[in-house]
């Protein structure tokens, strides 16, 4: 590992991985900005268990406000109470919100400047069973694109619990997706994370990886395969969709000259369309994707979606190589 | 002048500024605010608690509104009550206007809600009813709907949301003037029975003459009363009311009057005999 990955708990044994879902980050983190703010209020759409919103329930039930199955009210109702000072976090899968109510979420809240901070859970493919109705694999294309909101694709559980420290402290509407399954936990409590920062995870100077959520994970293994190849990548997380970290991305784009993405999301409008919008306006480097081909999902097992779909390591790794080929 | 006679004078008024706006700016919704001019004046001049050179008054009481489109009554609204220069009101859809073509939060004193995609409106009221009860504060809020807006499914939803939480402090008002842009709302989409329909989503339903300031003022004082449910105020208009060629068709929906359209609208406003007796005139 690159000198800078101090912070991280990777080992080279998938299996000796402890794993969390992403979501009990967000349980964890909204009782804390709770019981330090006064003003923070949760909504929830009949998910309670499942977004991980029924422990600040349980709590503060004064604060809690349980909607039904109403997307698009939820998203006007926290509007008005941002409006009187409150602070809400509303939660629903990522399929119904920012789904079902992105005109509410485009008028109600990002042209208002409404301090509401969305939770999308079940995001990406690997919500498995349930099948394509309920994968959302465009949410972060959908919200990136409102002027004024921040889009936050979190590593792990831990980072989750800081984003939604990060999304409570900021002034302004925020997007959080998290996915259902466990994933590795890569972040300690000390690991760095703010709003508009990538985060160099392993150093190295032949491609530069830049992945979100799970496909962090996915993005240390394809390195320690291409390492065994002779080929050194830079892996960045990058859990701030918008604001994104260009001088990060573009100096490490600078070095190594090709560039891969990686995340649970159709290849269009989500990282890897920020990443390449970002870097080709300022240098000629390959930028490859890795993500959802431009296809629904489908019911399964997360591992077999993932797979099936070409989300895991070894299509990273062809990605770096196909990226690498392309450098003139 | 009486009280009501006063009232009239107002409301007149803003009649005449709504043509004089709509003719400047060349675009924009004609029906729906003239038809809205009683509702607004009752409001901003008898019934709500406010305080135009304070907007954020912290105890004011709170106006949403939801049909965005009808800001010229607003605007016009705010402007007689001593939110804006009157002289802004010319501005109305020209680039760099406070005076958005649909209202933007944060753009004018005394609007608190950006507001244009119907059926959004009632929601945000009852976020911010919901925020007042939280804080155990003591001012109302006020939700104004059109009617056509009730076909989106959202205002049920927080209709339904409302009257569960049994936000008493939230009154909604509803312009029933019996349009909409493809045609009378009961010919698009009929709306009857509504009254029933508010009454079995759990709301007291109140039913008015939209054009009496006094019957307003009633029935936002019995509003207020009513402890046990919400309040939904039917209130029944003319749409473009007080411009004989405007009146009761639908077609002026979303159009504003060309010049010679608006040099007759405003000769027959300043026609207008008020309660009193006295002929309005030309307003400066």
């Amino acid at each position: 590992m690159g000198e800078r990955a101090r912070h991280l708990r990777v080992t080279s044994d998938p299996a000796v991985m402890k794993r969390t879902p992403a979501r009990d980050g967000y349980g964890i983190g909204i009782v804390e900005v709770g019981e330090r703010d006064p003003r923070v209020v949760v909504l929830c759409c009949d998910l309670t268990e499942s977004t991980r919103s029924l422990a600040f329930a349980q709590r503060f039930p004064e604060r809690f406000v349980e909607i039904g199955v109403a997307e698009q009210n939820m998203a006007g109702i926290a509007a008005g109470l941002s409006f009187e000072g409150k602070i809400p976090f509303i939660a629903s899968y990522a399929v119904f919100s920012p789904g079902r109510n992105w005109d509410q979420l485009r008028v109600s809240v990002a042209y208002s400047n409404a301090n509401v901070k969305i939770l999308g859970a079940h995001a990406g493919i690997s919500v498995g069973p349930d099948g394509a109705t309920h994968q959302a694999l465009e949410d972060m294309a959908i919200t990136r694109v409102l002027p004024g909101m921040v889009v936050l694709c979190p590593t792990d559980a831990e980072e989750t619990r800081k984003a939604v420290h990060a999304a409570a402290a900021h002034d302004g509407p925020v997007y959080l997706r998290v996915g259902r399954e466990k994933v590795p936990d890569l972040t300690t409590a000390t690991s760095p994370f703010a709003i508009g920062k990538a985060d160099v995870l392993r150093t190295g100077t032949d491609a530069t990886v830049v992945a979100c959520g799970v496909l962090v994970y996915e993005a240390l293994v394809a390195a320690e395969t291409l390492a065994r190849e002779g080929i050194e990548v830079e892996v960045i997380a990058n859990p701030s969709i918008k604001p994104l970290d260009v001088e990060t991305l573009a100096a490490s784009a600078q070095k190594t000259g090709a560039v891969v993405t990686a995340e649970e999301h159709q290849v269009t409008g989500g990282l890897g369309g920020a990443v390449a919008e970002a870097l080709g306006e300022r240098m000629a480097v390959p930028v490859v994707r890795v993500g959802m081909p431009d296809h629904f999902g489908e019911s399964g097992t997360p591992d077999e979606l993932l797979t099936k779909y070409g989300m895991r390591a070894e299509d990273i790794v062809r990605a770096v190589h196909r990226a690498k080929h392309l450098v003139p | 002048m009486t009280t009501l006679g006063k009232l009239e004078y107002i409301a007149n008024r803003i009649r005449q500024d709504i043509i004089q706006m709509l003719l400047a700016a060349g675009s924009g919704h004609s029906a729906g605010p003239l038809g809205m001019v009683e509702v607004f004046t009752a409001l901003y001049f008898a019934v709500l608690r406010h305080r135009p050179h304070q907007p954020d008054w912290m105890d004011r009481d709170r106006v949403i509104l939801s049909n965005g489109h009808i800001c010229p009554v607003w605007y016009a609204t705010l402007a007689a009550a001593g939110y804006l220069p009157h002289a802004e009101l010319r501005t109305l859809r020209k680039l760099g206007s406070r005076l958005q073509g649909h209202p933007h939060r944060g753009a004018v004193p005394g609007i608190m809600n950006s507001s244009g995609p119907l059926g959004q409106g009632l929601s945000t009221a009852v976020g911010v009813a919901l925020a007042g009860r939280m804080n155990s504060a003591r001012w109302r809020t006020f939700a104004l709907l059109s009617d056509a807006e009730h076909q989106e499914g959202q205002t049920w939803e927080a209709a339904m949301f409302a009257a569960d939480r049994r936000l008493t402090n939230l009154t909604a008002i509803v312009d029933r003037n019996n349009i909409q842009i493809d045609g009378p709302t009961e010919q698009v989409l009929p709306l009857e029975p509504l009254k029933a329909k508010w009454e079995a989503f759990g709301w007291h339903v109140l039913e008015v003459d939209g054009q009496s300031i006094p019957a307003i003022v009633a029935a936002c004082q019995e509003a207020n009363a009513i402890g046990e449910q919400p309040v939904v105020i039917l209130a029944h208009t003319i749409p473009g009311k007080g411009v004989d060629f405007m009146e009761r068709d639908y077609r002026w929906h979303g159009v504003p009057p060309n010049a010679a359209q608006a040099a007759e609208a405003l000769a027959q406003l300043r026609r207008i005999r008020s309660l009193d007796g006295r002929i309005h005139g030309e307003h400066e």
